[in-house]
């Protein structure tokens, strides 16, 4: 391949050279006092220690004007591969969301654990007690292998078992080798290579930007599989797991205004075994360590790396480095991207609870008490949390006889899905956005519960309360809520504005598309009020909303994964 | 004016200086001459060590035999006792009298024995301390080593604030430990309280009148090379304020924060105020509706009946004339004695060395007049009060940085207490009743005592809460002269988060440089309560290092707890690092003192 055009660096490939494998300055702003933040260019680094500095942005303007720094605080990232979690491990987090965090935890759309409003000289004890209870942040955020995400319970079948095996063998290979994390938050020890340490998978400047990887059981699509830089879809013949077909080049992020971004659906490029798998990955982030693109951070995606040099050329690379061609890929289906609210029954015989967690945030409101409730259920239960890609929680391995009890206590707490006024808001999902997110354009989390009431009106008037719609809610176009695979979603523009996209399909095969740009709740509600009339009265039967809109609407015409799913 | 300037005694110039001066001061004003006079003392001072404005050099002669003149010792905190000394110098020249004016902190100790006439005039601080340049002068006295004093005559003036339990006792202390040497006391100690002027000239009248009978009257001024300065007059007094208006009042504590602190600003547009950092800004304030309220409803007179007829209403009276928030012991000994029942009396009584001071402190008028009722005339109930005085702030901006506006750092005062709300009269008219525009009468008292150093030189700032104020001006003023030496500002307030008074600008000047070290305590952000002082020790060998290399220390805020406790500190750094005993220790600091390198602005 020619060589890319010789363009400067982007200025975080210098920070990450300069910085010592991830050290930079980050200790001596620890020990600053007189300031919330840390060094600018320390803010960049750790975020590959799953640290993200951030500060309430409805404070920023009246701070000023106190003559006081922003309201800095930390979003602190627990990596938690295939969202598997213990009860004790429930119960550590849960005691530091109240004691070192701002009273909630939230479960991301990458199934991890996040704390918010983590101040400077609470995140030293943070990230120690969250070592104590077995966890990490390393690699939670950054330009590596971010948490490796598996359809969320293992104990459901002999295929959930192995694909999150999986997730924990390329989670635990991907991790960068550098020990800053451990000298820098757990005080370890320097040894003679500290600074130096040999990063075989990453070099000194890591990947040019974050790399996503999640892991399909079919027929559920919970992990977006399409959307992950890497997809791992399991395959199984007579009931045991084949091997995977293998997923490049999937993202959600774009830039308002720069038509070169873009979000894009994955290829299916083949199968490998399972033993192939982690190589296969190992390969796939290497690939893009050599060839993505660092001088334009927005540009530097694996999914543009793709785009940009073609299929063909990736799988002559891959099979190079490989050693062999993978093989053709194996038929799978895909039937719905949600999750399954209420009990299921596992191989083992133990019942798994889901339960919702509206936008994944755990909080005690009045009435609402969902933190509270699930530490209550862990303290009874316990037993082990998954984490689902779709910001819920399920209560898993639980027997038969403790299944009263802990439906009631979820009831009591206002967690059990049924107690929703909609399916709707069942399947809706939201970022962070504002006050703390840096990104966020416009509301999302807080916006939300507004704006699926202003729909439920509508929808209890159509009779469509039951209609499972997906409904996403982004504060930038940058996509953490996965929404351009959403059958409606908003992509934060400016304050109270956001562009309207329309169409993805219920199992998240397929990209929506830009209905309306830069508009107001009003116009948004008035747009979609005609197109959920027409669902009601048009719909054929067991037909979902953006599958009706690309059958009735100007929205047609399959895209490539449709058709190499029929 | 030219006159004047040909009337000078003989001059030090040679003929064709002083027709050059001559020719220059021609076409002056009265007032450009009286800024010219500020102008050149400022030089004198800078350039040859003379004496600073408003001090009077004392003839050669006359330093070789203190027996023949008086002696004028002052110790001065915020300048007013080294006013009324210099008034008296100044005025015994006038009469002829001679005399030498002298700071205690320029005053060798070996000296006492040789005086015969020696007038003191000293101020007392917190709970009866005496002023910083006194410090070493009071120890001296009040030690085994001070001499017999058999020769020596003497008076002693001592200010004070009467709502501070040991009102006046450094005065008190001059006045005992000299009669107990053998010293002839000429008459007997004169206390003033806030509103000294009135007693203190007085006072001097009765001075230089013994001083002349005994003395006599010089025929004409000394021979000999003398500069005569004459300080600029301020034009703007506490009795004729400028009527500057209010630019900014912005809370600066965060939303969350147990204190409502102002950043005030006000416009000087055309008053021609000048300032140094280290000066205090005089605000002239009326006492708000929600102090007099509660006043005029607990005593249970009609506010809109004039007292004296002709005269100003009473609830006038009460906003603009007396003091009505805190308490001194001349209003309680007046109240007590109208009080029927003689509760307050026995009260009083019972606390007399016993925590009356903070019983004084923590209650306001208001709380005395509705705890001990007593029927009284509003004529009489307005006696009994002190005038209101003006409020000091620290100014918080530098004329370097603008020159046409002044910056204030206001904490409002207010806490319940006994059932009702206690505002501070002072800061809560400026921070709740001042709004963009109104007026606020206001003066410049300037506080020689705390002035940055020579540009090159080293500066550790120590400003918890609002003492951090005159440090913005010191650091503006820095930043705009491009001044080399290194800074070290030390903070500490409640909470980080949101007490942290102009953090921003301080991050600033750290990122630019102009801030060498920045380091802060916050008392409420962990279990254990963290002070300044106890970072000061954790930092010990640094802040060794920087007095070592000639840092010039100040210390600006809270005078009952904090002053003592970094004081306390830094003796403990000094004898750790020079490995001296007390003696040693109070050396050392006497040495800083004497040079002007540990300077206090506490209240």
């Amino acid at each position: 391949m020619s060589l890319p055009e010789q363009r400067p660096l982007a200025e975080v490939e210098g920070i990450k050279a300069a910085s010592h494998r991830l050290r930079g300055t980050i200790g001596g702003g620890l020990r600053d006092e007189a300031t919330g933040a840390i060094a600018d260019a320390d803010t960049q680094l750790t975020k590959f220690h799953g640290i993200y500095q951030q500060d309430d942005r409805d404070l920023r303007t009246e701070r000023q004007q106190q003559r006081l720094e922003p309201a800095h605080s930390f979003m602190v990232r627990v990596r938690v591969p295939g969202g598997v979690c213990s009860a004790p491990q429930w119960l550590a987090m849960d005691r530091l969301a109240r004691t070192h965090a701002n009273g909630t935890l939230r479960l991301t759309t990458r199934q991890a654990f996040q704390f918010h409003g983590v101040i400077k000289r609470r995140l030293k004890p943070t990230i120690a007690a969250i070592n104590e209870a077995l966890l990490d942040t390393i690699a939670a955020c950054g330009d590596v292998n971010r948490n490796v995400m598996s359809s969320p319970n293992p104990e459901l079948s002999g295929l959930h078992q192995e694909s999150w095996q999986l997730a924990c063998q390329i989670s635990e290979r991907l991790t960068p080798r550098t020990r800053a994390y451990h000298e820098i938050w757990l005080d370890g020890e320097k040894l003679p290579d500290s600074g130096a340490e040999a990063e075989p998978l990453y070099g000194p400047t890591y990947l040019p930007r974050k790399f996503k990887i999640g892991i399909a059981v079919p027929p559920w699509n919970d992990v977006d599989v399409f959307t992950q830089d890497l997809g791992f879809i399991a395959i199984s013949e007579q009931g045991r797991l084949a091997g995977f077909n293998v997923v490049v080049g999937g993202g959600m992020g774009a830039t308002h205004g720069e038509p070169d971004t873009y979000p894009r659906l994955g290829d299916v490029i083949g199968f490998c075994t399972p033993e192939q798998a982690v190589n296969v990955a190992w390969q796939v982030v290497a690939i893009q360590r050599d060839f993505g693109d660092r001088s334009n951070r927005k540009h530097a995606r694996f999914k543009y790396t793709i785009a940009d040099r073609g299929l063909d050329w990736f799988n002559a690379e891959l099979a190079g480095r490989l050693g062999h061609a993978l093989a053709p890929a194996r038929a799978f289906r895909f039937l719905s991207s949600g999750d399954r609210y209420g009990w299921s029954k596992g191989l083992d015989g133990r019942w798994h609870l889901t339960l919702h967690v509206p936008s994944g945030r755990l909080a005690d409101a009045p009435g609402r008490t969902l933190l509270s409730g699930l530490r209550d259920i862990a303290l009874l239960h316990g037993g082990r949390f998954r984490l689902t890609p779709n910001q819920n929680v399920i209560v898993a391995g639980v027997r038969a006889a403790d299944k009263r009890r802990i439906e009631a206590v979820a009831r009591r707490h206002g967690l059990m899905h049924d107690q929703l006024p909609s399916a709707l808001r069942r399947e809706a999902l939201s970022c962070v956005a504002l006050p703390t997110c840096a990104l966020a354009m416009a509301e999302a989390e807080r916006y939300l519960p507004d704006l699926a009431g202003k729909l439920e009106v509508r929808l209890a008037a159509l009779d469509l309360l039951d209609a499972p719609i997906t409904l996403r809610v982004t504060g930038c176009p940058n996509g953490c809520a996965r929404p351009y695979v959403a059958e409606i979603a908003l992509v934060g523009k400016g304050p109270g504005r956001y562009n309207l996209f329309l169409g993805g399909s219920f199992s998240g095969v397929r990209l929506n598309r830009l209905a309306l740009e830069n508009v107001d709740e009003d116009t948004i509600l008035a747009a979609l009020e005609p197109l959920l009339a027409a669902y009601a009265r048009e719909r054929l039967p067991g037909e979902r909303f953006g599958d009706f809109l690309h059958r009735s609407g100007g929205l047609s015409g399959a895209t490539e994964v449709e058709r190499k799913q029929a | 004016m030219t006159e004047a300037l040909q009337k000078l005694p003989v001059s030090p110039l040679a003929e064709e200086s002083l027709a050059r001066l001559r020719a220059a001061a021609a076409g002056y004003s009265a007032e450009q001459l009286v800024w010219a006079s500020g102008y050149l003392a400022g030089l004198a001072a800078a350039g040859t060590g003379l004496a600073a404005a408003g001090t009077v050099t004392p003839a050669p002669a006359q330093a070789a035999d203190p027996g023949t003149r008086l002696t004028i010792l002052y110790g001065s905190q915020t300048g007013n006792g080294r006013a009324v000394a210099s008034q008296l110098a100044a005025a015994a020249e006038r009469r002829g009298v001679a005399a030498e004016l002298i700071s205690m902190a320029d005053f060798p100790t070996a000296r006492l024995k040789r005086e015969q006439l020696l007038a003191i005039v000293v101020s007392t601080h917190g709970e009866g301390d005496p002023p910083d340049d006194a410090m070493e002068l009071h120890r001296f006295v009040s030690g085994r080593r001070l001499p017999a004093l058999d020769a020596l005559g003497y008076w002693v003036l001592a200010l004070g604030d009467s709502s501070y339990e040991n009102f006046c006792q450094t005065g008190r202390d001059f006045d005992d430990r000299l009669a107990a040497a053998g010293a002839k006391r000429i008459a007997p100690l004169v206390e003033c309280d806030l509103d000294y002027a009135p007693a203190a000239e007085a006072w001097s009248s009765q001075v230089l009148d013994e001083a002349e009978a005994r003395l006599g009257r010089q025929a004409q001024h000394p021979a000999g090379p003398q500069l005569r300065v004459v300080p600029p007059a301020p034009r703007f007094t506490r009795h004729a304020p400028f009527a500057a208006s209010l630019l900014v009042n912005q809370r600066i504590t965060a939303r969350d924060s147990s204190k409502d602190v102002r950043h005030i600003e006000l416009d000087l547009e055309g008053s021609g105020l000048r300032w140094e950092p280290g000066d205090s800004l005089g605000v002239v304030i009326r006492n708000p509706d929600r102090v007099v309220d509660p006043l005029l409803e607990a005593l249970g007179l009609p506010g809109d009946a004039s007292p004296i007829p002709g005269g100003p209403t009473l609830r006038e009276a009460l906003v603009d004339q007396r003091d009505i928030t805190g308490l001194n012991r001349g209003f309680l000994e007046a109240w007590a004695a109208a009080e029927p029942t003689g509760e307050l009396a026995a009260r009083l009584e019972s606390l007399r060395g016993a925590g009356l001071g903070r019983w004084m402190q923590a209650r306001h008028v208001v709380d005395v007049v509705r705890e001990f009722p007593a029927e009284i005339e509003a004529a009489r109930f307005l006696e009994m009060l002190r005038p209101l005085a003006p409020r000091l702030y620290s100014i918080a901006s530098a004329a370097e940085f603008a020159d046409e506006e002044i910056h204030l750092t206001v904490s409002l005062l207010h806490y319940e207490a006994f059932g009702t709300a206690h505002w501070g009269a002072g800061s809560s008219w400026l921070a709740l009743d001042r709004g963009d525009g109104d007026t606020v009468p206001v003066y410049v008292e300037p506080n020689e005592r705390f002035r940055l150093p020579a540009d090159d030189a080293p500066i550790i700032m120590i400003g918890p809460g609002t003492g951090v104020a005159p440090f913005r001006a010191f650091l503006q003023a820095r930043a705009a002269r491009g001044a080399t030496g290194r800074n070290w500002l030390w903070f500490g307030d409640r909470n980080f988060a949101s007490d942290f008074l102009y953090q921003a600008e301080w991050l600033r000047y750290r990122k630019q440089g102009l801030l060498d070290r920045l380091d802060v305590a916050f008392s409420r952000d962990q279990a254990e309560k963290r002070y300044v002082q106890h970072r000061m020790l954790e930092q010990a060998g640094e802040l060794y290092r920087w007095l070592d290399e000639g840092a010039h220390l100040y210390v600006c805020g809270d005078a009952s707890a904090m002053a003592p406790d970094v004081d306390r500190a830094l003796r403990e750094i000094i004898a750790g690092a020079t490995n001296s005993d007390e003696d040693g220790v109070e050396n050392y600091l006497a040495e800083l003192r004497r040079n002007g390198r540990y300077q206090r602005d506490v209240y």
